[in-house]
């Protein structure tokens, strides 16, 4: 597969994003290369779950184009559009498990779905999902039975059910305490080294950021658009975008912002 | 205020605190000072006499500062309050959100874009009715994802588990029907006709219609509260991602589970109201139960069970894409799923008599 020129996984160009006239970001374009994680940066509210939404195919962008390995994502077919997504896993903010179905059923249910193996070779399948997330022993439980943790880890699980090509985590580490955040890391790094699945991950854990996203992009929530693109670690290093750098440096110069402006206020 | 060789001083005094009422004054003053001060001008402040203070004093400031931005007008704050300073630092010198009038329309403009979205509402239900029958061919060819189970725990949810309430609303409209009739028909001796009257209303019209509404406020809310809350939760969003077509997965075994389950309560209900109606006339007038029962065989012929049963799949089939539409067209909000399960019950009751009228009209044309 990799003989050809090798297309991006995925290549996202002039894409703007709208909710009815609510324009949320527009012009954003960038590659995500076969293998890599790419991290989608930028403030609460600013549209990264928006632009995840228009990558899995549950939002019509207003204008611009998303090809998944060449192929035109939303020009496609809805049919032709199910069958590339069945390639995608998704992590949803908030986990979105199935709540009338166990953990071990919402694992189940897309290999019930899409494959035709047999209930002992799931319930193997589903055993090793959850006990990859730690969650061997909760596979009897329903959703509404876990801590926040504990469902994103069971998103995960789900996510994981096919084996997927790409994988989107949108805010995988957030509200998980330090030690179980730093394992979503090294569980995120397995799955690329082990699956080499692709990834596209949105998460303000800097500290994970650096450590593990290969290329990325800033997305701005007052301009509405795309203000810088790179790996984390450099942009924390080179980038001279104030919006970015506060970001980077946790805020740190968000401080020096409000400074400025009690210093406007006061000439 | 008071103007000064360079700059104006604006005195600010007494309290200003917002629950008195003091925004009120706000656009006023800041217009009145923007109007005395200059072009380019500085603007200071004088606090000495300035109160008690809460956010009214920042939302002057911010207003002033924004004015004061337009005419490039400077503020010299330093005289201000350290507290409102830090305050006032936190507010973006953005113009304030001019609120929009709310456009008022006319009656008739607002009958109109009613009568235009229920339109609407109606066409994206009959696609929906559409889409679930060629999913339902799809089912039966084997091509769908339907899952056994799910059919099998919406059946019980549809059936089973109806059959007291079914039986209890039946019930008493048999006996209330008896009971109307018997006064009614007792002062012409005509006792024995009460089991025509219970038998052909009941049979005909009521036992289909009464489950349906029964259904539509016990299933229908249910279907439209839970599709709602996995739309607010992201369920839908889930499934839709993992390619799991919602038509196949929610809505299918929901529609099929209901209209398959409202003929047999339709019979269920026939057959309890019937006996209601006996146990009344049977208590009201001077009939043996075999004589009642015998005149309701003469009275109620087999075409009467087949129009009612006909209807209650229609009932069914309405009560059931009615509250599946509406959930999966909810908000995300928790008040959204109260809302949609409140308009799947009223749409469903309305929608069962609306249609229930469409079948008299046509049975009394096709003389039916
Ligand atoms: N379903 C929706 N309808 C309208 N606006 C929305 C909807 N979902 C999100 N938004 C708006 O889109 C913007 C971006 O939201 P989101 O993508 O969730 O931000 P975040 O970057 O924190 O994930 C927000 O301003 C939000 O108000
Ligand atoms: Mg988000």
């Amino acid at each position: 597969m990799a003989a050809k020129s090798d297309p991006a996984m995925l290549e996202v160009a002039g894409l703007t994003l709208a909710f009815g006239e609510h324009v949320i970001q527009h012009d954003v374009s960038f590659d995500v290369k076969r293998g890599s994680i790419f991290a989608i940066m930028g403030g609460s509210g600013c549209g990264k779950s928006t632009l995840l939404k228009s990558l899995i195919g549950l939002l019509r962008p207003v204008a611009g184009t998303v090809r998944v390995l060449g192929e035109d994502y939303w020009a496609a077919s809805g049919v032709r559009r199910a069958d590339l997504g069945r390639g995608f896993g998704v992590l949803f903010q908030s986990g979105a498990l199935w709540s009338s179905l166990t953990v071990a059923e919402n694992v189940a249910l897309p290999m019930r779905m899409f494959t035709s193996l047999d209930e002992a070779s799931i319930d193997l399948l589903v055993r090793l999902k959850l006990a990859m997330v730690g969650l061997d022993a909760d596979g009897g439980r329903m959703p509404a039975e876990l801590s926040g943790g504990m469902r994103k880890r069971a998103g995960l699980a789900r996510a994981l059910a096919l084996d997927p090509e790409v994988l989107f985590f949108d805010e995988p580490s957030a509200g998980l305490d330090p030690v179980t955040s730093r394992r979503m890391d090294n569980l995120i790094l397995d799955l690329r080294e082990g699956f080499g699945a692709t990834i596209i991950i949105v998460s303000h854990e800097l500290a994970s950021l650096f450590a593990i996203a290969d290329d990325g992009i800033f997305l701005d929530a007052g301009t509405r658009t795309p203000i810088a693109h790179g790996a984390p670690s450099v942009l924390r290093d080179t980038c001279g975008t104030p919006v970015v750098r506060a970001f980077m440096h946790r805020g740190a110069s968000g401080e020096a912002r409000h400074s400025g402006t009690n210093d406007d206020a006061r000439n | 205020m008071r103007r000064e060789e360079s700059h104006s001083v604006v005195a600010i005094s007494g309290d200003w605190i917002a629950r008195n009422g003091c925004v009120d004054t706000i656009d006023a003053a800041v217009t009145q000072i923007m109007a005395q001060a200059a072009e380019g001008t500085e603007i200071a402040f004088d606090v000495a006499a300035l109160g008690r203070w809460d956010s009214g004093l920042i939302a002057m400031l911010w207003q002033l500062r924004t004015a004061a931005a337009g005419k490039r007008a400077v503020l010299q704050t330093a005289a201000l309050p350290a507290a409102a300073l830090r305050l006032l630092a936190l507010l973006q010198d953005c113009p304030p959100q001019t609120t929009v009038p709310a456009v008022l329309t006319g009656l008739s403009t607002r009958l109109g874009q009613r009568a235009l979205a229920t339109w609407t509402e109606l066409l994206a239900v009959c696609a929906l009715l559409g889409d679930s029958i060629l999913h339902a061919f799809g089912a039966m060819r084997g091509g769908s994802r339907m899952q056994g189970g799910d059919l099998v725990d919406c059946l019980r949810d549809a059936g089973g588990s109806a059959l007291p309430i079914v039986a209890i609303v039946n019930f008493l409209v048999g006996g209330i029907l008896a009971f109307v009739g018997a006064v009614q028909l007792r002062r012409f001796g005509a006792d024995v006709f009460v089991a025509n009257l219970v038998g052909i209303a009941l049979v005909r019209e009521m036992a289909a219609v009464m489950t349906a509404i029964v259904m539509a406020g016990r299933t229908g809310g249910a279907y439209a509260a839970h599709i709602a809350t996995m739309q607010g939760n992201e369920e839908i969003d889930a499934l839709r991602a993992t390619g799991i077509p919602v038509q196949d997965y929610l809505i299918l075994p929901r529609v099929l589970a209901l209209t398959a389950t409202m003929p047999l309560l339709y019979l269920y209900g026939c057959a309890i109201g019937l006996l209601g109606g006996m146990t009344v006339a049977i208590g009201m007038l001077a009939i043996t139960p075999t004589a009642y029962f015998e005149q309701t065989r003469a009275a109620v012929s087999a075409s009467q069970f087949v129009f009612g049963f006909s209807k209650s799949i229609a009932f069914g089939a309405l009560v059931a894409l009615a509250g599946c539409h509406i959930g999966l067209r909810a908000g995300r909000s928790a008040s959204d799923v109260g809302n949609s399960a409140t308009r799947a019950v009223v749409v469903g009751i309305v929608g069962v008599i609306a249609l229930d009228a469409v079948f008299a009209i046509c049975a009394n044309a096709l003389d039916f």
